[in-house]
């Protein structure tokens, strides 16, 4: 297995004790894997992405990729946010090359590298253009094209899409496909919509809230995706999975429910 | 309950406050350009206007409030003598250095104090208690260390505004989002690479406009000091004008310190929209 979390559990210390946002997590990605962990908000989602990233640490257990454990943020983990995405004195072209200036990589490879990966997100024409010049899904593809010419082995999604409208979203959803059909990456993707999740992933974590677990693992199998979101919505499968979520989801109640569980 | 009777009562009472279109009275709207410029020529020449009617009609002793044509007489003769070059050019000279000095050491330790809480929690008491004491207090001691040239005054520049640079540039870090440091730190960036290369750039904006905020004080302290103890200078030139009641000479002085003022305020506005266009809110 590529992604490998063994009995992770993360608490933050609160003023009323201990809260428990995570709790025995355990779960594999393999290589060219698609996984959504879709949840309601507060159920610990962008937590257990942190824990992935290593931008936290976890209470126990941990994080492996490839057999190494994961300490720290590291380039072979591209990471896309909801928000705030982009560098906004930077062009797209020097957003999507910063990560390889970083390391240092001679301007000729970054900027071959950053054409290539701009020409896979479709947004070769703006080049130069500054951040605050696209719209929201434009920004988000500049940002996982700058997460893609790093050459991560594993893509990191945070609800990536959660700030666009319905149509720009099912825009990048069909996007989202065709990038991972076209690349084979490996995804670890983040979200709350469950139809999004059901739309993109091979496999779905729905995760509970107080404490975070993993309350169901699904195993997707709907017909190509390269068919549109329109045709694969109508089918009589994706229903059934959205509707076992959304049941499971209602079940685990509200997750910002007034008290959430604290151990002292 | 559902009462139809109250629901209407309310419905009265609301009806009548509408929002009525305004063009002048606009909230948080832009106005248009040209009632724009016409409100900014009015509120310059409106003063000028009182100004020279009040003198004109001789409602005050021209000793004591010069015509606005006797204030520029009084400026051509200083300009013609030299004067005023010389007094300016020692203003402007002192703020220069005492404020540059500041700036250059301030932003890297504000930098600092926003990037890291460590940094903060050494330095922000000590700065947040020095910001308050007010720095002419400061000038017998300065003159006691340093003597009646130079040194004192830049000095004096120094410690008054550089507190307050550093702890506005401090602030602007507040300002930088944590998925930006996270992100660059997901690249492969280290520390000295996400201060140097994503904080620095994204409060670069931020930073100009504290130095264009803090630069006004300067220009108080410079003068302050050179009321005290100075042989030339646009303060020098006003406490010596007020000796011999030559008030169309210090209104000279103090015209020249406004309008320097607000050169300076221009050039740090266009500096701004120079060095980062991203961050124009046009
Ligand atoms: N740094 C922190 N300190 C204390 N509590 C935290 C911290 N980060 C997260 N939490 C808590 O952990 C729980 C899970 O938070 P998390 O942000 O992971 O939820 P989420 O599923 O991503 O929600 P959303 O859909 O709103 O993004 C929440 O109750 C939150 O208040
Ligand atoms: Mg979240």
């Amino acid at each position: 297995m590529f992604l490998q979390v063994r009995q992770l559990s993360k608490h933050f210390p609160t003023k009323r004790g201990t809260l428990v946002a995570l709790e025995d997590i355990n779960f594999s990605v393999a290589a060219g894997e698609f996984v959504c962990a879709v949840g309601a908000s507060g159920s610990g989602k962008s937590t257990l992405l942190r824990q992935i990233a290593g931008l936290d640490q976890p209470t126990c257990g941990g994080v492996w990729i490839d057999g190494q454990r994961v300490t720290g943020p590291g380039a072979d983990r591209g990471i896309v946010f909801q928000h705030y995405s982009l560098y906004p004195w930077m062009t797209v072209q020097e957003n999507v090359e910063f990560g390889l200036k970083l390391h240092g990589i001679p301007p000729r490879v970054r900027r071959e590298q950053a054409q290539y990966y701009l020409e896979v997100v479709g947004l070769t024409a703006f080049a130069q253009a500054l951040p605050r010049q696209l719209s929201g899904g434009m920004k988000q593809r500049v940002a996982i094209a700058r997460a893609l010419a790093a050459e991560p082995r594993i893509l990191l999604l945070d609800e990536p899409f959660g700030a666009l409208d319905l149509h720009t979203r099912e825009t990048m959803h069909e996007f989202m496909v065709q990038l991972w059909q076209r690349t084979r990456l490996t995804v670890f993707m983040i979200t709350h919509d469950v139809e999004e999740a059901v739309f993109l992933a091979n496999r779905i974590l729905a995760l509970s809230a107080h404490p975070g677990r993993i309350c169901r693992e699904m195993q997707v199998e709907l017909p190509d995706r390269s068919l549109g979101v329109m045709a694969i919505k109508r089918h009589p499968a994706f229903h059934d999975y959205r509707d076992e979520l959304v049941r499971l989801l209602r079940q685990q109640g509200r997750a910002d429910a007034p008290t959430p569980a604290l151990v002292a | 309950m559902t009462d139809p009777a109250r629901s209407q009562r309310i419905r009265d009472q609301l009806q009548p406050r509408r929002l009525r279109p305004s063009v002048f009275w606009r909230l948080a709207e832009d106005i248009p350009p040209r009632l724009y410029w016409r409100l900014v020529t009015l509120s310059i020449l409106f003063p000028l206007a009182v100004w020279g009617l009040v003198t004109w009609v001789g409602a005050v002793d021209p000793t004591f409030l010069p015509s606005p044509g006797q204030v520029v007489q009084a400026a051509i003769r200083l300009g013609r003598s030299g004067e005023l070059w010389q007094d300016t050019w020692a203003s402007v000279g002192r703020i220069g250095v005492g404020f540059t000095l500041s700036a250059l050491v301030a932003i890297p330790v504000g930098l600092l104090m926003g990037s890291f809480a460590s940094v903060r929690a050494l330095l922000e008491p000590l700065f947040g208690l020095m910001r308050y004491m007010p720095a002419p207090a400061f000038i017998p001691l300065l003159i006691l260390y340093q003597g009646v040239g130079e040194a004192p005054k830049v000095t004096l520049i120094f410690i008054g505004t550089f507190f307050f640079n550093a702890l506005m540039v401090m602030d602007t870090v507040k300002f930088v989002p944590k998925e930006l440091i996270e992100t660059t730190y997901m690249l492969g960036g280290n520390r000295v690479a996400t201060v140097m290369q994503v904080i620095f750039p994204h409060v670069l904006p931020g930073v100009l406009d504290a130095c264009r905020i803090n630069l006004a004080a300067a220009w108080q302290l410079v003068i302050v000091a050179e009321l005290v103890a100075a042989t030339e200078g646009l303060g020098r030139r006003i406490s010596l004008a007020g000796r011999f009641l030559r008030t169309d000479e210090i209104f000279v002085g103090i015209i020249v310190i406004g309008l320097i003022g607000l050169g300076l305020d221009l050039l740090f506005q266009y500096l701004v929209r120079l060095t980062c266009p991203w961050a124009d809110a046009k």
